[in-house]
């Protein structure tokens, strides 16, 4: 029971990285119906650039911003530099310039910091707080809750409170009349590269302590987690996305726990061929075409 | 078409530029591949990269100085040995290719030193086809110990069942009555080292396995605590003895971990523990070499010597005596093999055995064992400083009885290098 | 080779232009140059042109798969996983190599024909997602099923000698050619048949096609089942050179190493896979050497992803026709059709 319970926290944990990074694929979906499959390395370059802040100034905080910050600065360089001249009447050459940009990305990683994983130290406790003999949480678990809870509550007030926001959302849907109503829509879409970007790196901070390190290919597991869990949620659902990614972090953790850790990669290829051809719309999808 | 052509054309000629750059040199007096009278070229494969890399990244460089040191002082019979040092990643696959490329294309005398069970395991009939000797391979698999099959193939580390069976002496002796589990890598590295543990202790309470390409290992771990264990083997590579410990120090799990001389590097998992290094407070491991923070054994002081002056300093710990000591070695049995080298001959040096050295226990090499070191001596860490206690131990990989090895250690020569 | 340019969204003026090159020419050819290579380069030049003809086999395929039919595969370093396993065990057990090589083709046909009836049913980053997903379940196989696979560390293949009178480079190569040649030739006659017809048809419309009389799904699966056969074959030679298997082999990069080699090259030509499959081999090669002479680790491997990826982006952005399409300013090759909607 009491590892039930462990597994249960453990994967809620995790749950909320995979959510905050499926919010990221999320964001850009809707803006330009593009999957950023650089979403994982675009993460790490910035995880490296916040830790060597970190140690150069003996504070993680500090690095915590910075990485969020160059977060938003590599998501809109990405899309005015590279994104925004890419072809768009297939979706694949989207995906292809990603993919190219992955390479780029871990190359110049391995160039200036090596290939070597290196050590990512969390920033608070990751001793489990036990209650009644059963571990449950520990502090860094709370921050990471508490970290994605606040980045969801503040997306849910940008998209549904503020005039840039609803910006966005009409820039996204309907370019050409948002265009005709004064939108800048080019803006716009470098705006929603650059939020996703800064959420991408937020997870990536919060995940990369708690596995080997910070490695170039360290985000390639968590990406593909992470888009199971936006698929699961529907491409076109924010809060799809949260549900997703805590619904495929706690059945990982179980998983993990009950039948090893080898089978998890296979559990989520599973749940993905089982969401795409049963739900391709998602699980918690409202509208009901998917155009791809 | 042209164009097609002319892309090709540029590409095939580029790639043919390149293999007049490694292959150059005359070839020597005995017409021996890699060897002039100048000159022994000699290669290795290790991960200086992936997952594997920490701590490993080392040897190599290390391995290197000591040879530019010998060179420095008139070389061996005259030749300077010059060290090709080739990443794989601990990647089977990269393995085959940059062995190859060794063999093939920069044509070595020898593959020395080369590191890994699950990427050595894939060239030892490469090497052996081509009769490339084999040397001293990092790595305490049995499978470097088989004259008939691979007569070229030596082993360097003491092999993993002779390392379980020290380990589970001393955990019988010491902490008898205790559950006792083990967690190793899923290979012949965690196979071989369980089965030594299980020699001496029988069944274990409980046994996990981990990949090096996942690297969580929470399932395994909380697994090991849900089964109550109160002594944990690790079979582990550095980066996955430090995650372990790291990982069960979350869960709340405090077992007396006994580690593996293979992960046990003190220098490179506090490293990768960071701010959490305090938890390898008391974790027991293995040695059969001088340890690093030892600075009053002359190998040590004559590795620090070296490392100082032929390494650019790099931070001395187990992985660089490591690397140095399989350096001597390798000259050791370059000096016995004599001026007229051939690759036939450096295999009868190596078998005719006799080398005395920085260890603590005698290698085994002869006609018919290619195992290296025979034994180990136990390891504790002590406010954050490694040093042996109790006596050394000897056994074979079978069923022999594990017992105290006795004898004084060897000094090195006054000028550092091996004698002919 | 260049008569293989199979001209993807060519005018049908120019297509009469190719066919007066027969590919059994060209093939016949490419066999005559690889027996005199082998003769002439040394023992790692060989073994490199080897390699280059097991790459050929599986970018042959793939270039089919996604510069023809509009799939885009991430998973085909999977299904040469799965060939390269099928070839390890069968060897161990029943050391016949010609039968063994048919099996892993065929073995790795059935999986490609379970991963291509999902596939028809998805689109675009459904689809690379999808195959993403497969490539990185392999070290999850291995390592579960270790009993079988032996996880990370992998399986040793057993082969005999090569006949006394040839090299083991040499026979390597041969053995390599001889599978890539077959591939190009079989693929070079499908696509120029009614069946290169269907899928280009499919992929620049598919309403078009089904109007037409094209089964949609029929011609995806089929074009999947293709390429898969091709992976299979590439993995199982892969296996015979390395004389070894293991899940490292096939890692994530490698999906993504063969979609820059057909990009490259330009997608849909068979002339293009083949510059791919040169550039997999040398590319690395080079960066290592530069690696070597700079004296710096971190270079070695990283210099050739970032090449690759540079390729990848400046060819798509650019030249999405590849290298191979910069030659004819008039006949626009673009890779992926916009889809009916």
């Amino acid at each position: 029971m009491d590892r039930f319970v462990f597994l249960t926290f453990d994967g809620l944990s995790r749950g909320a990285v995979y959510a905050a990074f499926a919010l990221a694929l999320v964001l850009i979906w809707r803006a330009a119906r593009i999957v950023n499959f650089a979403q994982g390395a675009m993460a790490v370059a910035t995880a490296y650039v916040g830790y060597s802040v970190a140690d150069a100034t003996g504070s993680y905080w500090l690095g915590f911003l910075v990485a969020v910050v160059a977060g938003l600065l590599l998501g809109a360089g990405v899309e005015r530099v590279v994104m925004r001249f890419v072809d768009h009447s297939s979706p694949l050459n989207g995906v292809v310039v990603a993919l190219g940009l992955v390479l780029i990305i871990q190359g110049v990683l391995g160039m200036i910091y090596g290939n070597e994983f290196r050590p990512a130290e969390a920033p608070l406790s990751r001793d489990a707080f036990e209650i009644g003999g059963i571990a449950l949480l520990s502090r860094y678990d709370l921050f990471v809750f508490g970290a994605v809870g606040a980045v969801v509550v503040l997306l849910t007030l940008l998209f549904t409170r503020t005039p840039t926001g609803l910006r966005m959302r009409a820039a996204a849907f309907a370019p050409d009349v948002s265009r005709l109503l004064g939108v800048p829509v080019g803006g716009m879409l470098t705006l929603g590269w650059a939020l996703a970007a800064g959420v991408g790196s937020l997870a990536g901070m919060l995940v990369i302590p708690t596995e080997l390190g910070l490695h170039p290919t360290a985000m390639d597991i968590v990406f593909i987690s992470a888009f199971t869990a936006a698929v699961l949620g529907g491409l076109d659902s924010p809060i799809g996305a949260v549900l997703g990614g805590l619904l495929v972090g706690l059945l990982l953790s179980y998983i993990s726990g009950y039948l090893g850790a080898t089978v998890a990669p296979m559990a989520v290829l599973a749940l993905l061929v089982i969401v795409l051809l049963s739900r391709p719309d998602g699980l918690f999808a409202r509208s009901k075409a998917r155009t791809a | 078409m042209k164009r097609t052509a002319t892309v090709l054309a540029a590409v095939l000629l580029a790639a043919a530029g390149c293999s007049n750059s490694g292959g150059g040199g005359s070839s020597g007096s005995a017409d021996t591949p890699g060897v002039t009278d100048t000159e022994i070229v000699v290669g290795t494969h290790m991960p200086l990269t992936g997952p594997a890399a920490a701590g490993y990244s080392k040897i190599a460089p290390a391995t290197k100085a000591y040879f530019d040191y010998v060179n420095a002082n008139g070389g061996v019979h005259g030749r300077k040995i010059t060290y090709k040092i080739m990443d794989d990643g601990y990647n089977p696959a990269n393995t085959q290719q940059v062995v190859r490329q060794l063999v093939l294309q920069d044509k070595v005398f020898a593959i020395l030193n080369g590191l890994g069970t699950p990427t050595h395991s894939g060239v030892l009939d490469f090497l052996k086809t081509n009769r490339v000797p084999d040397l001293f391979v990092a790595s305490g698999s049995r499978s470097w110990n088989q004259p008939d099959k691979y007569p070229g193939t030596f082993g360097f580390n003491p092999d993993y069942t002779v390392e379980g069976k020290i380990l589970a002496t001393h955990i019988k002796e010491t902490y008898a009555g205790k559950k006792v589990c083990f967690l190793g890598q899923d290979d012949d590295f965690g196979r071989d080292s369980l089965a030594g543990v299980e020699k001496v202790l029988g069944p274990v309470a409980a046994k996990q396995s981990y990949v090096t390409s996942n690297p969580n290992v929470g399932p395994q771990i909380g697994a090991l605590k849900a089964a109550g264990c109160q002594v944990v083997v690790l079979a582990t590579v550095p980066g996955f003895t430090a995650l372990s410990i790291g990982t069960a120090a979350k869960i709340g799990f405090k077992p007396q971990f006994v580690v593996s001389n293979v992960g046990s590097d003190p220098t490179t998992l506090a490293k990768t523990l960071g701010a959490a290094a305090p938890l390898l407070e008391g974790v027991v491991a293995a040695n059969y070499l001088p340890l690093a923070n030892d600075a009053a054994n002359p190998w040590i002081e004559l590795y620090t010597k070296v490392n100082k002056e032929y390494n650019s300093g790099a931070e001395m710990d187990n992985n660089v005596v490591y690397g140095m000591s399989v350096a001597y070695l390798f000259v050791q049995a370059l000096q016995s093999a004599g001026k007229d080298l051939t690759r036939d001959g450096i295999i009868e040096a190596v078998q005719k055995g006799g080398f005395t050295g920085p260890g603590l226990v005698p290698v085994r090499y002869s006609a018919d064992d290619h195992s290296g070191y025979a034994g180990e001596q136990l390891t504790t860490i002590e406010g954050g400083v490694a040093k042996y206690f109790g006596k050394a131990y000897r056994t074979d990989d079978g069923d022999g009885a594990v017992e105290v090895y006795e004898a004084a250690a060897v000094a090195p020569p006054a000028n550092g290098i091996p004698a002919a | 080779m260049t008569a293989l340019q199979d001209r993807a969204g060519t005018k049908a003026t120019d297509r009469t232009k190719a066919k007066k090159i027969s590919p059994w020419l060209v093939v016949v050819a490419g066999a005559i140059i690889v027996v005199a290579l082998t003769y002439t380069l040394p023992p790692f030049r060989t073994y490199q042109l080897a390699t280059v003809g097991a790459y050929l086999c599986v970018t042959a395929g793939l270039t089919v798969l996604t510069g023809l039919n509009g799939q885009l595969s991430l998973g085909h370093g999977a299904l040469m996983a799965t060939g390269a396993y099928t070839l390890a065990l069968w060897q161990n057990k029943f050391n016949l190599l010609p039968v063994g090589i048919l099996v892993a083709v065929l073995v790795t046909t059935a999986v490609g024909a379970v991963i291509g009836l999902a596939a028809a049913r998805l689109r675009g980053p459904y689809l690379a997602g999808l195959t993403l997903a497969v490539a990185v379940v392999v070290p999850s196989i291995t390592s579960t099923f270790d009993e079988t696979f032996n996880s990370d560390q992998g399986l040793s293949v057993m082969l005999n000698p090569p006949p006394e009178s040839m090299t083991n480079e040499q026979w390597q190569a041969w053995l390599c050619w001889g599978g890539a040649l077959v591939t190009v030739l079989v693929l070079a006659l499908l696509t120029r048949g009614r069946f290169g017809r269907d899928m280009k048809a499919v992929r620049d419309d598919e309403t078009a096609a089904r109007l037409a009389g094209i089964s949609v799904a029929r011609t995806q699966v089929a074009a999947f089942v293709v390429s898969a056969a091709c992976a299979g074959l590439a993995g199982a030679l892969f296996a015979v050179i390395a004389q070894s298997v293991s899940p490292g082999a096939f890692p994530l990069t490698l999906s993504l190493f063969l979609l820059m080699a057909i990009v490259i090259g330009g997608l849909g030509r068979l002339s293009g896979a083949l510059i791919g499959a040169v550039l997999l081999v040398a590319l690395p090669a080079v960066a290592h050497e530069i690696g070597e002479a700079a004296g710096s680790q971190r270079l070695e491997g990283n210099l050739a992803l970032t090449f690759f990826g540079v390729v990848l982006v400046v060819v798509m952005l650019a030249a999405p026709g590849g290298l191979a399409s910069l030659r004819v300013p008039f006949t626009k090759s673009i890779p992926f059709k916009k889809k009916g909607h």
